[in-house]
């Protein structure tokens, strides 16, 4: 394993040129100045190199393989979207220029929001949020402020959100201030209209619905489900993260979505960083765009211009606006792709899913076996002695990142699978191969995969060490070992 | 262009193995009278040329600070970057890779969080940081929900002289909640000790200041703590990390979370994002912070190794229970921070913070001396400080920009009793010349 960089001794290389040591003390105080100086690395420029490089090759990105973790659409980052991004006239602009130092970036911002509105049918969109649970805290606080402005005197306190759910719905809501109330599924994967009906009623704010869902599964009874949520007068929020299906295929403002966040860092083949940065736009039909966030981009004549003032805003979710880096990755996207190459994304990705579905229904079972969308879930057999952790892990030693564990919560040992429209046929058989062998070792080497992986750089860790130890940063002489 | 790997024939060989005629029979489920049917209202498809060539005229209707002197700063700062910064995080396997959940094959992010978290510890004097946040604004609102949740208390104490779009943020979250923000005023560009005595109550759960302040000034924060603590409440800080390369480390003047924006750590400018969020605390409040955690153990090979940890505080676990919602964070920035901290090291992040706050002094100095205009907070400074023009700033800053400068950020906007006011910001960048030519160029304004 690499050394951590604080264990690395060597010459500093200097950046900049090197200031009076005393000037500190001339201007400032002695009072605010610090007494003991910050323990940072000292290294050469050689030894940085050699030690992140290091590092990098202990990790696995879509670069270097195939990476269908459901939820997650791990598509191919076009490289001209990292070239275009690092352009001075795009990383090198101060937030705070003035208007007409900036006109081409308001430019990218106004007409990636039409880009996205028109693939959405939403009527008003903003790039603020940083991620998508931000911008699901966006969707909500704009739903709370619509049925504020509304109906002053409902008391809508509740919001609804499914049990096949990602975590970040439910945390969400309650962050908001809403109280949370979980609505079932039925044996179809699709909500429970039962279920939802005896929910809804007049203490329901919204719900939380992401389609195609948390199992692959489009809502087959979508326009009822939004049907019966607008009866109640509550309001219907998208989970976009699986907007990858969707795409150039539905527009889910005709689904009867009032507010949905998008994952740009999802669909749009912005990277995901290792952990972000994303960026989460946020669409809304027409009744919510009073209530975006500031400031918004306006167009007069050839001009653009920013629009700080808007009376029913939420306001401002994060300081300036948005990860415009993120943006600009998503534009080039949609540049490249183009109104024929967009109408092609959901289809490939549906297509491709269910390949990888038909094949591996041959050695795993799918509970939800109907035909899916952009991925689907899959489980280890009953009698096997593995679990899904010990299958996920095998696969790391065939060369794949494995797919997404234990999520959805419904599906016990659930595997969720999502190759996305970039992989090829090649790919997926080679992966289906692999998945094969390994269902034959489950049930003749069940060792095997409990103590997979083999191949990695490290073996499987002790988290319940990590735990209990804490070590949360480097002290000289501390160690977990 | 798409990214789409299939050859037509091997879209044809799925189809058949599928045994259906084509995708349309997969999109049974959806309601046929929605689906889209008519080109969509968007660009025709455009080869990686075309698409260099439309982003490079986007780009070119825009001011780089690579061809202007900015002196913008307000929580943006254009600090150099050293090479080093980029060639790391461009490398595929770091940027393309999702947050480390199979930590076997992800050791590259895991362990650079572990060395960033312990930077972000050295700077602050914190006991422990997460992995980031989104930003300097949402650090600050997370801070004050988590101080709100620990002391059961639910009145915040929030500097004026705080950065407004942080303050905005903090009220975006917090309006309609049962948390009562209160705004303590500025005098002579710090905060007021008397108003913040007068609020300063036992239901109070935290005091919020930010250091420098948004003026640049330094804030009394030894006595802005103590006052504080004296009735239980929690200190919060929000810093600018550079500055932590010469002033006192937010641990020595009693704060108990420091959050911050990370930009200057190696991040450009970007128009504002992505940035980077700090998050840092002392040990009491580990298992309320939000967002991702690194902690060291040992693989079953005996090697150290590292992963995810203290994750029952996560969306992903305790759902509507969460410390927060935040999922996916700025991984990669806090990469760009942790290789420009260990590029530059101690004596190299003093040099910056040392020549950005000499040549800020040197333009107040400057701007001090030119007859009708006033610096207006006569108080100690780090690198930004607040300047009033005799006559009108948007013209001089319209001048400014054909002298390929960008001027001072006006500030009426965010206080309006700062007419003709310009908050002036210096970097380790800006050059003697540079400096001149702009003190040369105000003093035209009367
Ligand atoms: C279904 C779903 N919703 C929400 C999110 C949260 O998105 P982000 O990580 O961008 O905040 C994810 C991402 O994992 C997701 O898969």
């Amino acid at each position: 394993m690499e050394k951590v960089i604080f264990e690395y001794h060597s010459q500093s290389t200097s950046y900049v040129p090197a200031a009076d040591p005393q000037a500190a003390k001339k201007h400032i105080p002695v009072e605010y100045l610090g007494v003991e100086e910050v323990i940072l690395p000292q290294v050469s420029e050689q030894d940085v190199i050699r030690h992140f490089t290091a590092l990098s090759k202990l990790n696995f990105g879509v670069d270097n393989g195939f990476y269908p973790l459901g939820s997650c659409t791990m598509k191919y980052n076009p490289k001209i979207n990292e070239t275009v991004a690092d352009f001075d006239g795009l990383a090198g602009i101060h937030p705070y220029a003035p208007e007409e130092c900036v006109q081409g970036a308001l430019q990218l911002v106004y007409e990636l929001e039409g880009f996205l509105k028109e693939v959405s049918g939403f009527a008003g969109m903003t790039l603020q949020p940083a991620a998508g649970a931000h911008g699901e805290i966006t969707g909500v606080l704009l739903i709370k402020a619509y049925h504020q402005q509304n109906h002053p005197e409902q008391k809508r306190t509740v919001i609804l959100v499914p049990d096949t759910a990602h975590g970040t719905n439910p945390a969400t809501a309650a962050l908001a201030g809403y109280q949370v109330r979980q609505v079932k599924s039925d044996d179809q994967g699709d909500i429970d209209l039962d279920d939802l009906q005896r929910n809804l009623g007049p203490d329901i704010a919204a719900l939380m619905l992401t389609n195609p869902n948390t199992l692959g599964l489009f809502e087959k009874n979508i326009l009822e489900v939004s049907r019966q949520v607008h009866k109640s007068g509550a309001l219907l929020y998208g989970d976009g993260a699986n907007f990858n299906a969707l795409l150039g295929l539905i527009k889910p403002a005709e689904l009867g979505f009032d507010v949905m966040h998008f994952n740009l860092h999802k669909t749009f083949s912005t990277p995901h960083g290792g952990g972000g940065p994303g960026a989460g736009a946020v669409g809304t039909i027409k009744e919510l765009t009073p209530f975006l966030p500031v400031p918004q981009v306006i167009k007069k004549g050839k001009k653009y211009f920013w629009k700080h003032q808007q009376a029913n805003s939420i306001g401002k979710v994060r300081s300036f606006y948005g990860n415009f880096l993120i943006a600009v990755r998503a534009y080039a996207y949609f540049f490249a792709l183009g109104a024929e190459g967009i109408a092609r994304v959901g289809r490939q990705a549906v297509l491709n899913a269910n390949y990888l579905k038909h094949k591996l229904e041959n050695y795993y079972p799918v509970p939800y076996g109907r035909t899916c969308m952009h991925e689907f879930v899959m489980t280890p057999h009953h009698d096997w002695a593995v679990s899904t952790l010990d299958i996920a892990k095998r696969i790391i030693d065939y060369g794949f990142h494995p797919p997404t564990i234990y999520f959805p919560l419904i599906v016990h040992e659930a595997m969720m699978i999502e190759p996305t429209e970039t992989e090829t046929k090649e790919t997926m058989d080679t992966f289906v191969n692999a998945l094969g062998q390994i269902a034959a070792e489950a049930v003749q080497n069940p060792e095997l995969l409990k103590k997979a992986p083999l191949t990695s750089p490290v073996g499987r860790i002790d988290e319940a060490r990590a735990g209990r130890q804490l070590i949360l940063k480097y002290e000289k002489g501390r160690d977990a070992r | 262009m798409d990214y789409i790997g299939n050859t037509e024939a091997d879209n044809k060989d799925i189809l058949r193995e599928l045994g259906i005629a084509s995708t349309e029979d997969l999109l049974k489920d959806l309601p046929q009278d929605r689906i889209i049917r008519q080109r969509l209202g968007l660009p025709p498809a455009a080869s990686e040329f075309e698409v260099k060539t439309q982003l490079r005229k986007i780009a070119s209707q825009n001011s780089s600070v690579a061809d202007f002197a900015c002196f913008l700063g307000a929580g943006a700062y254009d600090h150099y970057i050293p090479s080093t910064v980029p060639v790391i995080t461009k490398r595929g396997e770091f940027y393309t890779a999702y947050t480390p959940y199979q930590p076997e094959i992800s050791q590259g992010t895991l362990q650079s969080i572990f060395e960033y978290q312990t930077m972000i510890c050295n700077l602050t004097g914190m006991d422990v940081a997460n992995a980031s946040l989104y930003d300097g604004a949402t650090a600050l609102y997370e801070a004050i929900h988590l101080a709100c949740e620990h002391t059961q208390r639910n009145i915040i104490l929030v500097a004026k002289a705080i950065h407004p779009e942080y303050r905005q943020v903090v009220h975006t979250y917090l309006k309609n909640s049962r948390i009562i923000i209160k705004e303590i005023p500025f005098l002579a560009g710090l905060t007021d000790l008397a108003a913040l005595k007068s609020q300063l109550t036992d239901q109070v759960a935290a005091v919020v200041v930010q250091q420098p302040n948004f003026f640049g000034c330094l804030e009394p924060v030894q006595q802005l703590g103590a006052m504080s603590h004296e009735q239980g409440a929690l200190f919060i800080t929000s810093v600018y990390p550079v500055s932590l390369g010469v002033l006192q480390k937010p641990a020595e003047y009693g704060a108990d979370i420091v959050t911050g924006e990370g930009q200057s750590l190696g991040l450009p400018v970007s128009f504002g994002g992505p940035y980077l969020g700090i998050f840092a605390c002392r040990q009491e409040f580990m298992r309320k912070m939000p967002g991702r955690i690194v902690g060291e153990s040992i693989d079953n090979r005996g090697q150290r190794a590292y992963v995810l940890t203290l994750q029952a505080r996560e969306q992903h676990i305790r759902r509507e229970r969460a410390t927060s919602n935040i999922c996916s964070n700025e991984a990669l920035c806090a990469l760009s921070a942790c290789v420009y901290l260990s590029s530059m090291g101690a004596a190299g992040l003093r040099d910056v913070a040392t020549a950005s706050l000499s040549g800020a002094h040197y333009l107040a100095n400057a701007i001090g001396r030119i007859p009708g205009w006033k610096i207006n907070f006569k108080t100690a400074f780090f690198n930004e400080f607040v300047a009033t023009a005799p006559g009108n700033i948007e013209a001089l800053n319209r001048r400014l920009l054909r002298k390929n400068i960008i001027g001072g950020l006006p500030l009426e906007k965010y206080y309006p009793e700062l007419k003709k006011s310009l908050l002036f910001c210096v970097t380790e960048k800006r050059t003697k010349t540079e400096i001149d030519t702009l003190v040369s160029i105000l003093k035209e304004n009367r």
